[in-house]
């Protein structure tokens, strides 16, 4: 048997078997196995895919819900402003107010006071004129229970008038 | 034409490579020990008239180059080891279909190694017809024995079926699911072949071509690896024949020649971008375009065969020259003995790695061709003007 020269036998049962290998190979072992690794890989593909989308998805949500925070926080400032301005105008307009009231109520009790004390000095002036009406009324019946006496006051009185 | 040989011998170093390791191994075992059958090494060429002086020789002298070379060859029986002139080998079905005797089927033992006749039918021993089986008469049968070889290849085979289809039952039970056992190991193997030989060389139309290529990658690989294993049922040097590679090689090239394009014949007849004078008068360019065709499975071929045959022949040669130092000394074959076990477990690791280059070039190549043979036109004038 040469080194270099094929033989019959070798040839005929080589690729007999080698053929037949082949066969049931290709049927039973490739097929199954290269289709199932075309399915892996297109699931793997997909599944890359999604998760790039879900990822994509989840960013933008991700934004979105940034985007809403900071309108939220704005929003929130601006209440924040506003119940602030609204509290001091309040507060200003009330101490104003206040103030307003005070000065009317004070203005009202002075009013008050002056009319009391008008009042009061009337009432002690005319008491005053009463009085005194009553102690002249006294003094003069006192004074004139002497004939020789009022005529002594009339002449005072009369030299005191002048005539003119 | 000779010129385009060179390059391509020149393209393919692997060749010269394993033909540099023969013409120096050849040599190195011949002159040291004269009894080398002359006719071995130089293959059908040359006759020796000096195989009777070596047949008697054989009984006598250690021959190393006999030694290895009946390893390298084929066989009728499978020789494990001999004690004295005892020889142990399992005996394998000899199937034979001649003219005057029909179909005959009968068990390699019952030629008691070359020493009996049996049915009109004996086995040569020595010479240039060593292993060969003649009828009484001279002439040769149909010889379809279950030679070692192919006893090697029918467990090769088995092995291999038995492998993939355990996991091709797996991938039909549940596709989608991740690998497990084999799958683990093969798969991205598989996928490698698919993804980074067959897919970039083939082209886009390369599903077509996946399970031959498929096929044709674990086929090579197993039957090298079993070759490394030096116990019966594998040890044979099946890769490292020169049929076996060329019934690849000629089923590469069926397929490469089937698959051809319109274009793929319009290059090699009327290559484009070739200046006029070198088709018109002399057809050169087509002539050798057209022995290109041919070329490449024929280095497919030897390229596998001379690799393996290397191979096998280094590691026996190492084994070898241990008997050879026992001849002169005993105590220095104990010493060369370490340096050839070791340079052997080397030797092994080596084969290892060619084993799978050996698969993966012959994949890659025939991938390439189909490549070729399938490929558009407009593509080659990018490449031609890359």
């Amino acid at each position: 048997m040469d080194l270099l020269i094929p033989e019959f036998g070798t040839i005929f049962w080589s690729l007999l078997v080698f053929g037949i290998t082949f066969f049931i190979l290709a049927r039973y072992a490739w097929k199954p196995m290269l289709k199932a690794l075309k399915q892996r890989d297109t699931s793997i593909a997909e599944a890359l895919q999604a998760a790039e989308k879900a990822k994509a998805d989840v960013s933008k949500l991700h934004a979105e819900n940034e985007k809403l925070l900071a309108e939220a926080r704005v929003e929130r400032d601006k209440i924040l402003q506003e119940a602030r301005e609204l509290k001091d105008a309040l507060l200003s307009e009330s101490r104003e107010l206040a103030k307003k009231e005070g000065h009317k109520m004070i203005e009202d009790a002075r009013e008050a006071i002056k009319n009391e004390r008008a009042a009061a000095i009337q009432d002690i002036k005319k008491q005053v004129s009463e009085l005194s009406v009553a102690i002249s009324e006294k003094i003069l019946l006192h004074e004139l229970s002497d004939p020789a006496k009022q005529k002594e006051i009339i002449e005072k009185s009369l030299v005191d008038v002048k005539f003119n | 034409m000779f010129i385009f040989m060179a390059t391509f011998l020149g393209m393919h170093r692997k060749i010269c490579k394993a033909l540099l390791m023969l013409a120096f191994l050849l040599p190195w075992t011949n002159s040291g020990f004269a009894s080398l059958n002359a006719e071995e090494e130089h293959s059908a060429d040359s006759v020796s008239a000096a195989h009777g002086s070596e047949s008697s020789e054989e009984t006598e002298k250690l021959n190393p180059g006999n030694f290895i070379f009946d390893h390298i060859k084929d066989a009728h029986e499978w020789h494990i080891m001999s004690i004295g002139k005892k020889h142990i080998s399992i005996p394998l079905p000899v199937i034979l279909y001649s003219k005057s005797r029909g179909l005959t089927i009968f068990m390699s033992s019952k030629f008691e190694h070359g020493h009996a006749t049996y049915k009109g039918f004996r086995l040569e021993t020595t010479g240039k017809n060593k292993n060969k089986i003649f009828e009484e008469d001279g002439s040769q049968p149909f010889d379809i024995s279950i030679t070692k070889n192919i006893a090697s290849l029918f467990f090769g085979v088995l092995l291999l079926l038995y492998i993939f289809l355990s996991m091709g039952r797996a991938y039909r039970k549940n596709p989608v699911s991740a690998p497990s056992g084999w799958q683990t190991w093969l798969e991205p193997i598989v996928i490698f072949v698919r993804d980074d030989i067959i897919k970039p060389s083939v082209g886009p139309k390369y599903e077509r071509y996946t399970p031959y290529l498929l096929t044709l990658f674990f086929f090579i690989w197993i039957n090298n690896m079993l070759g490394l294993i030096p116990i019966p049922p594998a040890g044979a040097n099946l890769m490292g024949n020169i049929a076996m590679t060329m019934v690849l090689a000629v089923l590469t090239f069926i397929i490469t020649t089937v698959s051809g394009t319109r274009d793929y014949w319009k290059h090699i007849f009327n290559t484009p971008g070739v200046p006029w004078w070198l088709k018109l008068p002399i057809p050169i360019m087509p002539v050798v375009e057209a022995l290109g065709i041919f070329t490449k499975p024929i280095v497919l071929m030897i390229r596998l065969f001379a690799n393996i045959t290397a191979g096998h022949i280094i590691v026996m040669a190492f084994i070898m020259l241990i008997y050879i130092f026992a001849e002169m000394s005993t105590g220095l074959a104990y010493g060369i003995s370490v340096v050839s076990v070791l340079f052997n477990v080397f030797m092994t690791f080596l084969e290892l790695l060619v084993a799978f280059i050996q698969a993966f070039i012959f994949t890659f190549l025939s991938s390439i061709y189909f490549g070729l043979a399938l490929a558009e036109h407009h593509e080659e004038h990018q490449q031609e003007n890359a």
